[in-house]
């Protein structure tokens, strides 16, 4: 019989192949073509800069250096924590347009305390501070997003309009915090959020506790394959063939590592060397020193929040409650589940989490300023929608959506890299969104 | 007549306390009654069948039982003790568990995580046991329905008898004592409904109580003990099934009429009296 079929139509027969992998490995087609995506983009950006200006990109362009892609992550992460909590937002069936808006007004209450009342009174620069104010930024916009949730929950008010007025409401509110000034400077401790380097203290963890990292990251790859698998066969269930194991074993470990030796291969600038020599009294070898930046803290912040959100999506009652009620809120509430109660806790995350990202951003400028992260709202919907997420709710996933964040931001990055005029930007990124959720459409549509 | 008629309720006498006695329930909404001073009660390893004309108050007046509605009016009692039942949380509390008409499975999650929605296993960290989920999901799947291998798709994946045998393994995993069935065999071919029926007089068997509610009186005769008849609302009248014939019933659902072998109630046409 497969004989035959693979005669009459070869084409269908090699068609299977990559299906019988896809299935094999359990990886998601749409995941696949996202990472493509990507590439696409990465090495269509690096080439074309090539053209411009001769640099030190893998294709002779400016886009796949070491320096680039280090920048592109710690750019992606402030929209990759935000559409972490949007994914689940949008599953459950609502939307936040809140979320820059929370995140100008939480920034601006984050450096007015830093600025003008702890600053003043503890001292500038006290070891307490930066944590003080992340807490209670933190706490801010937790109770921000719960009071939404609320509204929406309890009222009946729809999340669109609640959170469309949070959008006016909390602008407003930043830009009478401080008056439309600009509050600079950031704690000095607190500027690492934002992976500078303050001072000689630098906003990432350098070479050695990067490898570490790394080899973690390829231990706990390995151990929950082994971990699926020796649980799978507790219980007699169907398992992966071995060869996928080791496939996603070895791709996994390829990548983390990959990454590892990228952030490593960025090096600080030559005046914070020098600053930092003089310092610390160190020798300084002929050849001169070259120091890493390694794993940035923002980024390494985006990785954790991203690993806690798909715990929470996948590994918990309350990420299989939001998933249930996504696909029927009917069905939720007659087995249990307290949507109403989710619906707070849902909005309430997503507040915290838009407050990490005004932390993120703010520190990442040393300033705060109402307008910051304005239009947020919209990348960081666009990034669940490109990664996956359906708005008829049900439907999405945390590291698709954090993977979407990468995509927007490298299309951002790399036309500002060509000097595109920001018109040109918001026209091409707005086309992009559109046409990603079209291709998906059509994609669901050929699986059904 | 009239002696057939003490019989039966002389029966209902002895059977001791029922499992479940709903009196005098009512609700409204936005001022239509969809319930009028129902009572209905159920014994245990008893098939009660309700039916009524669409609208005629049958869902909603179990949906009160499950825990869907909260009634304005009357009192619920489990083996004879007053119960609050403010949410589907306290029914199942109760051992009451349903089978919507609609199924009410969650379309996007696989068939183990519906079957435990609302009551996950979860491991001793807190976190959900995926792998006791899926195992006990196929010991109970295969009792009820051995051909089934789709584990790892979300349900909307699965056929309409496929689905239908998720929801009432949901039901009677879990130690139900009180069954609803909302037109369970409404989505079914002629073979699934045959094992739906099967399973009912096994349940029957084991002493839960089914309140079983249906458009399809041969449904009804051949499964169930004794049938209640609503509408508009309230209870046009309850008799043992081998005392009224299919006519009899149909004037019940059509007309209202009550006849002589069952009990009346507020809903039946005076004039029958």
């Amino acid at each position: 019989m497969t004989a035959v079929d693979n005669t009459q139509n070869p084409a269908r027969s090699d068609e299977g192949a990559i299906a019988r992998f896809l299935r094999a490995t359990e990886i998601d087609a749409r995941m696949l073509g996202m990472v493509a995506a990507l590439l696409i983009i990465w090495v269509g950006f690096d080439i074309y800069s090539g053209f411009l200006r001769d640099g030190e990109g893998l294709f002779g362009g400016s886009f796949l250096t070491p320096r680039n892609l280090w920048i592109l992550l710690v750019q992606t992460s402030s929209i990759a924590v935000m559409t972490t909590g949007m994914v689940l937002i949008i599953v459950m069936r609502h939307i936040d347009l809140s979320v820059g808006s929370i995140l100008g007004f939480t920034s601006v209450c984050i450096a007015t305390m830093q600025v003008f009342w702890l600053g003043p009174m503890l001292g500038v620069g006290h070891p307490s501070i930066w944590i003080v104010t992340l807490i209670l930024g933190l706490l801010l916009g937790g109770a921000i997003g719960a009071f939404h949730g609320t509204l929406i929950a309890y009222l009946g008010i729809p999340s669109f309009i609640v959170t469309l007025g949070g959008l006016i409401v909390w602008r407003g509110a930043a830009w009478a915090v401080i008056r439309g000034e600009t509050v600079a400077p950031m704690d000095k401790n607190f500027k690492l959020i934002g992976g500078g380097i303050s001072g000689i203290t630098p906003g990432s963890i350098g070479a050695t506790a990067s490898w570490i990292l790394g080899a973690v990251i390829c231990a706990a790859i390995i151990y929950a394959i082994y971990n699926n698998r020796v649980q799978r066969k507790r219980f007699n269930f169907p398992q992966r063939p071995m060869w996928a194991e080791y496939f996603l074993a070895i791709t996994g470990c390829i990548l983390a590592l990959g990454v590892t030796w990228l952030v490593n291969s960025y090096y600080w600038p030559k005046g914070v060397v020098d600053r930092y020599v003089q310092a610390t009294g160190i020798e300084v070898p002929p050849e001169g020193i070259n120091i890493a930046f390694g794993y940035s803290v923002p980024v390494l912040i985006a990785m954790g929040v991203g690993l806690g959100m798909s715990f929470l999506a996948t590994r918990t009652r309350f990420g299989r409650y939001v998933y249930a009620t996504g696909g029927n809120p009917e069905a939720a509430e007659l087995a249990g589940v307290n949507t109403k109660k989710l619906t707070v806790m849902i909005f309430a995350l997503m507040g915290v989490l838009a407050a990490i990202s005004a932390s993120i951003s703010s520190a990442r400028l040393d300033s705060a300023t109402n307008a910051l992260g304005q239009f947020d709202e919209l990348y960081v919907i666009a990034a669940a929608v490109i990664g996956g997420t359906s708005l008829a709710g049900g439907l999405g996933t945390i590291y698709g959506a954090m993977l979407g964040a990468l995509v927007m931001q490298s299309l951002q990055s790399g036309m500002t890299l060509l000097n595109f005029e920001s018109a040109t930007k918001d026209i091409v990124v707005g086309c992009v969104l559109v046409f990603a959720v079209f291709v998906d459409q059509v994609y669901r549509r050929r699986v059904k | 007549m009239n002696a057939k008629k003490a019989s039966s309720a002389k029966v209902h006498e002895n059977r001791g306390t029922p499992l479940v006695e709903m009196k005098d329930i009512s609700i409204a909404f936005g001022g239509i009654k969809a319930v009028d001073h129902a009572s209905i009660d159920l014994y245990p390893g008893e098939v009660v069948g309700l039916l009524g004309h669409n609208g005629a108050g049958k869902s909603t007046l179990i949906k009160i039982l499950s825990g869907a509605y909260k009634r304005d009016h009357g009192e619920i009692f489990i083996e004879g003790k007053p119960v609050a039942i403010n949410n589907p949380r306290d029914a199942k509390a109760q051992g009451i568990e349903t089978i919507y008409q609609t199924l009410a499975l969650a379309d996007n999650v696989d068939a183990a995580a519906n079957l435990y929605l609302g009551r996950e296993l979860r491991t001793k960290f807190g976190t959900l046991d995926d792998v006791a989920m899926e195992a006990e999901c196929r010991k109970v799947m295969g009792r009820l329905n051995p051909n089934f291998r789709r584990f790892k798709e979300p349900v909307k994946a699965l056929s309409g008898g496929q689905r239908q045998s998720v929801a009432i393994a949901r039901a009677i995993h879990f130690n139900a004592r009180i069954l609803i069935m909302d037109e369970p065999t409404a989505a079914l071919g002629p073979q699934e409904t045959a094992q739906v029926g099967e399973l009912i007089k096994q349940l029957k068997a084991e002493g839960i109580g089914i309140f079983l509610i249906s458009h399809d009186l041969h449904d009804v005769f051949d499964l169930a003990d004794r049938l209640t008849v609503m509408k508009n609302g309230r209870v046009v009248g309850t008799a043992h099934t081998s005392d009224v014939d299919h006519d009899e019933v149909l004037g019940m659902i059509i007309a209202g009429k009550c006849p002589p072998n069952a009990i009346p109630g507020p809903g039946a046409l005076r004039s029958a009296a």
